[in-house]
């Protein structure tokens, strides 16, 4: 039952086959069983996600289902999701439970899709490897000693572990395709305004995007069929009309252009990433495909813009952090700008205050121009890269991550390092680009390896097809870690 | 660019956070290592290129003026670090 697509289990449990109770309570038997160990989720409230499964068999039984009706799906512990605590990996949110449904918690629940738990993730979804979490570190399930990659590591860990169906995340600079990557599973990060932030707690609102992990590119499509969508309650929402992701799965990729960008296979890349990628690459010529060599010559500058742009949004963004409204309050200080710092300081993690330093600073006075103003510059220029790449190519395919797993540990004391194994991912978020990573082969040490494809901006269905067809030829994806 | 432990301390006062010396000290190196990564940017010219704030070029999508939100104050209130009658209450600012 833990191997089947959600189209599968949407099959069994319009047949009868299984109950969203006995579906539901499968699945919280194994988070009990190997939880504990991997601490891929932060919370887990049996009784809420009992009843939603007990209505959802209602539904069911009264010829009511949707697609994702009845099936249990892990939420990102980013979104607010009523009644729930919601922590955002940080102790600041330890006992905050949300008063609302963020607009993604929303629609599943209008899905009638089960909500098993919230995932573990980097504090405030700043890091690359789920250790900066309050709530401690997260295990690859494929290797207990690695990290799951992150912001999303708790979700990616969860999928792979098969401790739910599917599950969200969200992506300011790679935090839902590097740990899909990392965990072997599949990730989509849509066009940036595709999927509503509201209720999604804001790291840097220009860059952050929600979007769906599964096993399969199918599953990621009847998951956006969900999410996606119109919110008059973000501002950056886009209107648009409703699409079907699934419409164009079946398509083959005869003809299909793929830009292979020179960069992305330089100096820096591992050579087992390489070769996997390579490998895909060669599978997708067979599929059909042409291959082009492009070049996006400003993307070596998306590290140095991003790590301007994103901790200048996040400082601002998290000076709501005060103490007063909600969160975490210093237990004594002495007056109202003591008690700002005091509840702060013991409120954040090293990281998390590192990115609110970084933040202020760019934009305190004197140095806005040279820092901010400039990487906003810089900022276009690699959006620039991208059109003029999509003249020649439909879908960039390159590494999602230049190494597979890193050993828990290995990169913590070291943000400069840390923050180097994004290179893939960043300058998608900054074009506002969506894009995916679905794995491809292994690397040293058995570890999966993950295959970025970047699409222009509203491509997501073809991207699902250029996935889709990739997952029908190979079957990476339905590899399982072993004892899981 | 070079950052003095001045700058961290003003930085810290600005974001409010409290640190201690040692953490000053510790954030010093970190952020001068951070800022030589990010001073590779001032190696392109940039002139006569537009700022990109956003991933989106739209602009800001306006509403009726309208009241939308229903009175929720009880259930707000009911995370808050420490209320009373309705109010939120903080360390007293004026004598």
């Amino acid at each position: 039952m833990i191997e089947l697509s959600l189209k599968q289990l949407s099959s069994q449990l319009a047949g009868r086959k299984i109950s969203s109770v006995e579906l539901t309570q499968l699945y919280l038997d194994r988070i009990q069983q190997l939880n504990p160990e991997i601490n891929a989720y932060i919370t887990l409230n049996h009784a809420l996600a009992l009843a939603q499964a007990k209505a959802a068999d209602q539904r069911i039984a009264n010829n009511e289902a949707s697609p994702l009706t009845g099936i249990p799906f892990a939420q990102k512990d980013i979104f607010c999701a009523k009644g729930w605590r919601t922590t955002c990996g940080s102790k600041m949110l330890e006992n905050f439970i949300a008063p609302y449904d963020a607009h993604v918690i929303g629609k599943f629940n209008q899905a009638g899709a089960i909500n098993l738990g919230k995932t573990n993730m980097d504090e405030f979804a700043m890091g690359s490897s789920n250790e900066t979490s309050y709530f401690g570190k997260v295990q690859n399930p494929w290797d207990r000693t690695r990290v799951p990659g992150g912001s999303s590591g708790g979700t990616a860990a969860a999928v792979a572990a098969r401790l739910c169906a599917a599950a969200t995340g969200t992506d300011t600079g790679g935090s839902i395709r590097q740990p899909a990557a990392l965990c072997g599973i599949s990730g989509l990060k849509p066009t940036y305004g595709v999927v509503s932030r509201y209720g999604m707690i804001a790291f840097a609102s220009s860059l952050d995007q929600a979007g769906p992990m599964g096993r399969s590119a199918e599953d990621l499509a009847l998951m956006m069929n969900v999410m996606a969508g119109f919110d008059e309650r973000d501002s950056t929402s886009l209107q648009r009309e409703a699409e079907d992701y699934t419409r164009s799965l079946a398509q083959p990729l005869q003809g299909l252009r793929i830009g292979l960008p020179k960069e992305f296979f330089g100096e820096g890349l591992g050579a087992d990433v390489g070769k996997a990628v390579e490998e895909a690459i060669n599978q997708y010529k067979k599929l059909g495909a042409t291959v082009v060599e492009i070049s996006l010559p400003n993307s070596k500058l998306s590290v140095p813009a991003y790590y301007v742009l994103a901790p200048a949004e996040a400082s601002s963004n998290l000076s709501r952090f005060d103490g007063v409204r909600y969160g975490y309050r210093a237990a004594e200080y002495s007056d109202l700008a003591d008690m700002y710092e005091k509840t702060r300081a013991q409120g954040f993690g090293a990281e998390v205050k590192r990115r609110i330093m970084i933040g202020t600073y760019v934009l305190s006075h004197g140095y806005y121009d040279a820092y901010y103003l400039k990487a906003q510059k810089i900022r276009r220029l690699i959006a620039q890269d991208f059109v003029e790449a999509y003249k020649h190519c439909d879908v960039i395919m390159g590494p999602t991550s230049p190494s597979t797993a890193f050993k828990l540990g290995e990169k913590g004391d070291d943000p400069v390092q840390m923050y180097l194994s994004d290179i893939y991912t960043i300058a998608v978020n900054l074009a506002g680009l969506p894009g995916m990573s679905i794995p491809c082969g292994f690397g040293a040490n058995n570890m999966p390896v993950g295959l970025q494809i970047i699409g222009n901006y509203f491509d997501e269905a073809r991207m699902l097809n250029v996935a889709h067809q990739y997952q029908l030829a190979t079957d990476w994806h339905q590899r399982a870690p072993q004892g899981i | 660019m070079s950052l003095t432990s001045d700058d961290v301390k003003k930085v810290a006062r600005l974001a409010r956070l409290a640190m201690t010396e040692t953490e000053i000290q510790a954030a010093h190196a970190q952020m001068t290592g951070i800022f030589g990564l990010i001073e590779d940017m001032q190696a392109i010219n940039t002139d006569g290129i537009e700022p990109m704030s956003h991933a989106q070029d739209l602009a800001q999508r306006l509403r009726e003026d309208a009241v939308t939100e229903t009175d929720q104050r009880e259930l707000f209130q009911s995370v808050a670090p420490q209320v009373e009658k309705g109010l939120y209450l903080v360390p007293q600012v004026i004598e």
